[in-house]
């Protein structure tokens, strides 16, 4: 009966403790609209920026903004967005981790009445609202823009590519490309390196060996380009690289010479409009079903 | 009173039974009938996976290939499935695939002579390896024939107010229980995982036992697939990666011993419960994402832990 005893008292102070470290809400305020946030994952600096931009959001707006992490698998987030509708949140917000899976999310969540909007990532089913995104197909653009201009419009170049069949990676690609096409620069070689740091290093690795002539790198993300430039520095080259996203480190890097430019998008920007497009959808107003956010480009 | 007894004796359950009446006070909405069902239904995916482990871990082995047998079986279904194939057929040849998968990782085990652990180590990373390949790093999209929208009720359809998902859940268990208690080959399972050698001087062939036993966690990890990729109308070559440590967790919060020959299927339906209680409880209680590894963790520990002195005591 001890045993039993403790076993309960044990299992009780776990649940509190972490109850507790619940996000301080206002109790007092009832009447708040409660805004829930389906993030594909919080493990990428990107996507808590995207986080931190909503949360600040919501807090100048004074909305309840309850954030549950999908860890990158479409069947956690699948659970989130039920958990979500359970919860009794009254708009959702789903940033996805993949646009095919997340159909049944949304399905569920119009099923249940709750408006959802998408954020970074589209879906390919169900309706939402409005989706919020960077306009990634002009920041390649700008990337190439920029490449062409150090290079002076010739050039031999390597893209490392994200994710395939991802959204972003495609977009990228695509305005890197259309930039750069009609000019002299050529792309040599074109790889995969998954959007990961470790990936872009010995991708590079691989490709420097293989080309003996490189004036820059296009990587469709900074981890990417950050592990291309470890790559370049061991093979004590001279190669330009241009990034995409504006992490710290990668700011750092442009800031030390290390990186020629990275493209900004603004994550912040992103979540931040979501919030407040949520917050119009919930007082009645309209918005548009698209809603591209700016892009910059980071250079010394 | 002695049922009673017997009840505060299962410490799985009541660790189930104390987490669920705190999330209830915590937040109330926990114990809506919707709510209800959306855990059962999560946690039937982890507690498919789950039956078949109880088997792996009862002889004294492991299978941690069963999250990329999910894959494979899951992305093989939606490639069938969008080309229109019967739903029937390709539930039947995802089956049959799993436990074929299983059946080969009992081969490296038996006549290979494999650690369980080595040989299934292997298989999760060359499956995942040919799920890229099958499916060029892309998800597949289930589609919209006619045979997309059946195979789709598999995941998300409804027999009266219970999820079909459920259903599969307690037919699987039923059925194990029934194989573990109630047939030879259950009682063979039990004796290898006691005393391997004892067992084999019986008479009995306990590599048969093996191939048995990873054939099923082969079966309920394909099944699983299919459930996955049914509820989400597509297969990511990502899915399953990481499931193999809920499985175990599950079966080891039921109180199986991981050396073997001591566990049951009841407990395994427990301690997948739990884990799937936590996780929507954590949730519902809103615990910011970093906490709720940290809780999770936790709370196996300390069940673990309580049940194990429990038993050292005794």
């Amino acid at each position: 009966m001890k045993r039993f005893l403790s076993l309960v008292v044990v299992t009780l102070m776990i649940l509190s403790m972490f109850a507790g470290c619940s996000t301080n809400e206002n109790v007092t305020n009832e009447e708040a609209k409660t805004i829930g946030l389906a993030i594909s994952t919080l493990n990428n600096p990107f996507f808590v920026d995207l986080e931190a931009g909503a949360k600040a959001k919501a807090q100048e707006l004074g909305v309840t903004l309850v954030t549950l992490d999908s860890q990158d698998d479409s069947a956690t987030e699948m659970s989130n967005v039920e958990d979500l509708i359970n919860q009794g949140v009254d708009i959702i917000m789903i940033n996805p981790t993949d646009s095919d899976a997340v159909k049944s999310a949304v399905e569920a969540a119009n099923k249940a009445n709750i408006p959802v909007i998408t954020l970074d990532r589209g879906a390919n089913g169900g309706e939402v609202v409005s989706h919020i995104a960077s306009d990634n197909v002009a920041g390649g653009k700008l990337a190439g823009e920029y490449v062409i201009e150090l290079l002076g419009g010739k050039g031999k170049v390597v893209e490392l590519e994200g994710i395939p069949g991802a959204s972003a990676a495609r977009d990228r690609g695509q305005g890197f490309n259309e930039a750069i096409s009609g000019t002299d620069i050529e792309v040599v070689a074109k790889q995969t390196a998954n959007f990961d740091r470790a990936e872009g290093l010995t991708v590079m690795e691989n490709i420097l060996q293989a080309q003996p002539e490189i004036d820059a790198v296009f990587a469709h993300n900074d981890e990417m380009a950050l592990g291309a430039i470890e790559a370049i520095k061991a093979s004590k080259r001279d190669i330009l690289v241009v990034g995409f996203d504006a992490t710290d480190d990668a700011k750092a890097a442009v800031e030390s010479g290390e990186m020629a430019a990275t493209v900004e998008q603004l994550p912040k920007e992103i979540g931040s409009m979501g919030v407040e497009a949520a917050v119009k959808i919930l007082n009645g107003e309209k918005v548009e079903s698209m809603m591209p956010v700016d892009l910059q480009l980071v250079k010394k | 009173m002695t049922t009673i007894k017997k009840l505060l004796k299962n410490k799985p359950l009541i660790v189930l039974l104390a987490a669920s009446v705190v999330v209830a006070i915590i937040n109330p909405r926990f114990l809506t009938w919707g709510n209800i069902l959306t855990v059962l239904r999560q946690t039937s995916i982890n507690a498919v996976i789950a039956t078949g482990m109880t088997f792996a871990i009862l002889i004294g082995g492991i299978d941690l290939s069963v999250g990329s047998v999910l894959g494979f079986c899951g992305a093989i279904a939606a490639a069938m499935i969008s080309s229109g194939i019967n739903v029937f057929v390709v539930v039947i040849t995802a089956l049959m695939l799993g436990t074929f998968i299983g059946f080969l990782n009992g081969t490296l085990i038996t006549a290979g002579r494999l650690q369980p652990f080595i040989a299934t180590l292997g298989t999760v990373t060359l499956l995942r390896g040919l799920i890229l390949v099958f499916t060029k790093g892309r998800p597949i999209s289930t589609g919209s024939t006619g045979a997309s929208e059946a195979f789709g009720k598999i995941g998300t359809g409804f027999i009266g107010p219970i999820p079909i998902p459920v259903y599969i859940m307690i037919v699987v268990f039923i059925l194990a229980y029934y194989i573990l208690n109630h047939t030879r080959i259950g009682r063979y399972i039990y004796a290898t995982g006691s005393n391997e050698e004892a067992t084999i001087y019986s008479g009995i062939k306990t590599s048969r036992v093996k191939l048995f036993v990873y054939s099923v966690s082969g079966m309920t990890a394909a099944l699983a697939g299919i459930l996955i990729t049914a509820r989400l109308g597509s297969a990511q070559p990502t899915a399953g990666a990481g499931y193999e440590l809920d499985a175990i967790a599950a079966v080891v919060l039921g109180g199986t011993s991981m050396a073997g020959g001591v566990g049951t299927i009841a407990g395994t339906a427990i301690g997948a419960l739990i884990i799937g209680i936590l996780n929507n409880a954590l949730n519902l209680m809103k615990v910011p994402s970093y906490y709720q590894d940290v809780a999770k963790g936790i709370v196996i520990l300390a069940a673990v832990l309580l049940d194990r002195k429990q038993k050292l005591s005794r």
